[in-house]
């Protein structure tokens, strides 16, 4: 298998595993897909070193030979993979009770001050 | 930047995502049972998937810019700290991000 296909591959899961395993269904929330582009943004800029500066090398027979600021294009796919795997299991443990709070802004000050 | 190269890049998505959590109060670091919960089997398949695409030949790594310390299948250690601080990095981006726009992910009460 090519890391093309394993990429593709780790997409496919890490969906099945958000819509219909773990049912966390952040494919269809706002708020992923409004944080998922600062994500990109940011691996974009660290993978783009760690590959620019040959610190990772990809073999030539395993990617299809795209790249996005110096990195195969595989890797934006791997990159999605992680997150989304990380994410779903995030909120599928909130869900079942694990950590629900303290929530995210309690307590914030500025967060106050900008959305009273 | 020699050996310490990898590092430095974990130390750079970290400086960029932590001031969340004592600036928005995103609460995440003060959840760390879920943390860790999260981090576990999403660091053990990343692992698994990355031994293979080594096996496989899939990439190596630059042993002038990695720490040279090497797990059982010449896994950088510099690799799984990736596979830490990348989804803390990803959950503290998704917790801020929620607390400002106030949308639902599903874990509400």
């Amino acid at each position: 298998m090519t890391y093309t296909v394993a990429a593709l591959l780790g997409v496919a899961v890490a969906a099945v595993i958000d819509l219909w395993i773990l049912r966390t269904r952040l494919l269809t929330r706002m708020v992923f897909w409004a944080t998922y582009p600062i994500i990109i943004t940011f691996q974009l800029l660290s993978n783009g070193i760690l590959t620019g500066r040959g610190i990772v090398l990809y073999s030539p027979d395993a990617i299809i030979g795209w790249r996005i600021a110096y990195a195969p294009v595989e890797d934006l796919f791997f990159g999605f993979a992680l997150v989304l795997l990380t994410l779903s299991t995030w909120v599928w443990l909130g869900r079942r009770g694990i950590q629900r709070t303290p929530v995210a802004g309690e307590g914030s000050r500025l967060l106050k001050r900008i959305k009273p | 930047m020699g050996h310490l190269g990898y590092l430095a890049v974990l130390v750079g998505c970290l400086v960029a995502a932590l001031w969340l959590e004592p600036v928005l109060k995103v609460n995440v670091l003060r959840r760390p049972r879920r943390l860790l919960l999260t981090l576990l089997p999403v660091a053990i398949v990343f692992v698994l998937w990355d031994l293979g695409a080594i096996a496989a030949g899939h990439w190596r790594f630059d042993p002038a810019q990695i720490t040279g310390i090497l797990l059982p299948g010449g896994l950088p250690i510099d690799e799984v700290l990736f596979f830490v601080v990348v989804p803390v990095c990803a959950i503290l981006g998704f917790e801020a991000v929620r607390a400002v726009l106030r949308k639902p992910a599903g874990d509400e009460q």
